[in-house]
């Protein structure tokens, strides 16, 4: 009989012996949470230390003072040719990417669901298999006949032409449409009666019941766009429209080459900006986020 | 469809219109023009294009350089699912089993999802850098001369090793949250049957836990050939040379850098089919586990 009391699954237990399976297990995690989180904290100590030293000896053990020199390098000073990309405006463009994607894709997939399930349609079953298609190919096995539509479309170099294409699969679509399927029949049935129309049921009844899911939804879709990388790679070529994580290309050319020092520590703050946003939302907002990821899938 | 739904005619397909025009124009163009594409070589000047049939089919299945690219995909894309999913399984496990500080360890071990691919990329730099990377001189106390860019197996490595910490993460979320669900009198019947708890592990949990784990390997399938394209074009510094790329990889450099549309399209043409099987593949499975719970 010892051995129930053993094991953690029965958290009822009472006293809580000593015992090395436990101090195993933190120490599995806390090594884990160390990998984690290492190369981040490299990358804070390389951004706040002077250049010339990283250069030299790479990543030390303690935090320079540069590190507010090197965020207002980055921030306000551009690293291209044009000086149109400087952080601040990076900032900016990722913002625009993540929000719109998140809000377009939310907002599209929404309104298609809402047909999709309330409603008597003809050509249903076709529109139905013709959006959820979408699921099975990844923008990327289809991205140079994108870019060349986008092209003769004349969208380089544009908010639309780094935001739509993107928006182009019907992942909202499919997780609306499940959450759709399981709110309950009789509530379409008493709005019915009470006289409310389609348009007056969607917005005062069906969005306020999803309030949870649009914010799970919008967590994982702003992380997903703001982290787009080979799309706005191809479609953003003037500086000016560089979103910060396209950036990164850039800033690893830099440097790569010449025989200057390499600009570490503004490099390092930009990659910083570039995961702070995301991170912080995923953190903040955690049991959302899970249960949205977790629920996509079924 | 609801059985009570609205009989409004005009509504619906209003409601279609942005969904349907988006996929039309951006999905279905593109997919379609990639097909045609596939049977045409462009002229290298932009004058037109002419009609060659399989041809450049035929020519990538002769491609030595095709073959060693697949070759590579392959054994990246296992090595790269097998590490995250056990590094994640592990953890998960850990994760559930600990009263103390089960928030904070769950914190910790998930921020990373948040990371772009190219910004864990370029950590991936300065760990593995030539001269004073931790990592680099960690293995050079091994013995190990790493080298990253300029031998083709340590970029290779370098690369597994970063995608795999950037896609623990998402598996650890999945597997806690499978874990969680199994319900509190499962785990007490296992208990009580028995003892030793890696018996008890795979036994019970880890069945349990087989849904999950297949839906996890769809994505990770998916993740290693297709999201790593950031982690592996940092890496290689946006210059691929002889170091190691994935067919993702290779579709961009042949059809954006090379400026062959036609070698390029049939290689998306192969991926796309390649997709589609393991999708139907997944879809097949998930019915068969229907059946069976």
């Amino acid at each position: 009989m010892a051995d129930i009391s053993l094991s953690a699954a029965t958290p009822v237990v009472p006293r809580r012996r000593f015992r090395w399976s436990t101090v195993v297990d933190h120490a599995i995690l806390i090594t884990g949470a160390l990998i984690m989180f290492l190369p981040l904290l490299i990358l804070v100590q390389t951004a706040s230390t002077p250049d010339v030293e990283t250069m030299k000896y790479g990543p030390g053990l303690y935090f320079g003072d540069q590190l507010d020199d090197n965020f207002r390098k980055a921030l306000f000073e551009a690293s291209g040719f044009s000086g149109e990309n400087t952080g601040l405006a990076m900032f900016k463009n990722s913002m625009i990417l993540g929000l719109g994607f998140a809000f377009g894709k939310i907002i599209i997939g929404m309104m298609a669901a809402y047909a999709i399930v309330y409603f008597r349609l003809r050509f249903a079953t076709f529109a139905f298999w013709l959006i959820f298609t979408t699921l099975l190919l990844p923008l990327e096995v289809r991205i140079l006949p994108s870019y060349e539509i986008t092209q003769k479309l004349g969208l380089l170099n544009s908010y639309t032409g780094l935001i739509v294409p993107l928006i182009a699969s019907a992942t909202a679509t499919f997780f609306f449409r499940q959450f759709f399927r399981s709110v309950p029949e009789e509530l379409v049935e008493a709005a019915r009666i009470d006289g409310a129309g389609p348009v007056k049921f969607f917005i005062d009844i069906l969005v306020p019941l999803s309030q949870t899911m649009i914010a799970a939804m919008f967590i994982i879709m702003f992380v997903y766009g703001w982290n787009q990388y080979l799309w706005p790679t191809m479609v953003t070529t003037e500086e000016g429209m560089y979103t910060l994580v396209r950036g990164i290309k850039q800033i690893v050319q830099v440097l790569q080459g010449g025989n200057e020092i390499p600009e570490y520590g503004r490099a390092n703050v930009l990659a910083i900006i570039a995961v702070l946003p995301p991170v912080a939302i995923v953190i903040f907002f955690q049991s959302w986020f899970v249960k949205g990821l977790t629920e996509s899938d079924k | 469809m609801k059985r009570a739904g609205f009989a409004s005619r005009w509504l619906p397909i209003l409601l279609l219109v942005p969904q349907l025009s988006i996929i039309l124009v951006f999905f279905y163009w593109p997919a379609a023009y990639a097909v045609k594409s596939s049977f045409y070589l462009q002229d290298p000047f932009g004058f037109g294009q002419t009609f060659v049939g399989l041809e450049n089919y035929a020519s990538l299945s002769k491609s030595a350089e095709y073959f060693k690219v697949t070759n590579f995909t392959v054994i990246f894309t296992v090595l790269v699912t097998f590490f995250s999913l056990a590094l994640a399984l592990l953890l998960a496990v850990k994760a559930d089993k600990v009263i103390r500080g089960a928030r904070t360890y769950r914190t910790l071990l998930m921020w990373v999802y948040a990371v772009a691919p190219p910004v864990a990329g370029f950590m991936g730099l300065l760990l593995f850098n030539q001269r004073w990377g931790p990592l680099t001189e960690f293995f050079g106390s091994l013995g190990w001369d790493f080298n990253l860019r300029a031998d083709y197996f340590d970029t290779a490595f370098a690369m597994v090793v970063v995608s795999v910490w950037k896609q623990v993460p998402v598996n650890f979320i999945f597997f806690l949250s499978g874990l969680q669900s199994i319900p509190k009198s499962v785990r007490e019947a296992a208990l009580i049957d028995n003892r030793s708890a890696s018996g008890r592990f795979w036994d019970v949990t880890f069945p349990l836990l087989a849904p999950t784990g297949f839906f996890l390997l769809i994505i990770n399938i998916t993740y290693a050939l297709f999201d790593t394209f950031g982690v592996i074009d940092t890496l290689v510094q946006g210059e691929p040379g002889n170091n190691p790329m994935t067919l993702v990889y290779k579709v961009y450099v042949d059809g954006f850098r090379g400026n062959d549309l036609g070698g390029s399209s049939a290689q998306s043409v192969v991926l796309m089919v390649l997709v589609l099987a393991l999708t139907v593949f997944q879809f097949r499975m998930v019915e068969k586990r229907i059946h069976y719970t």
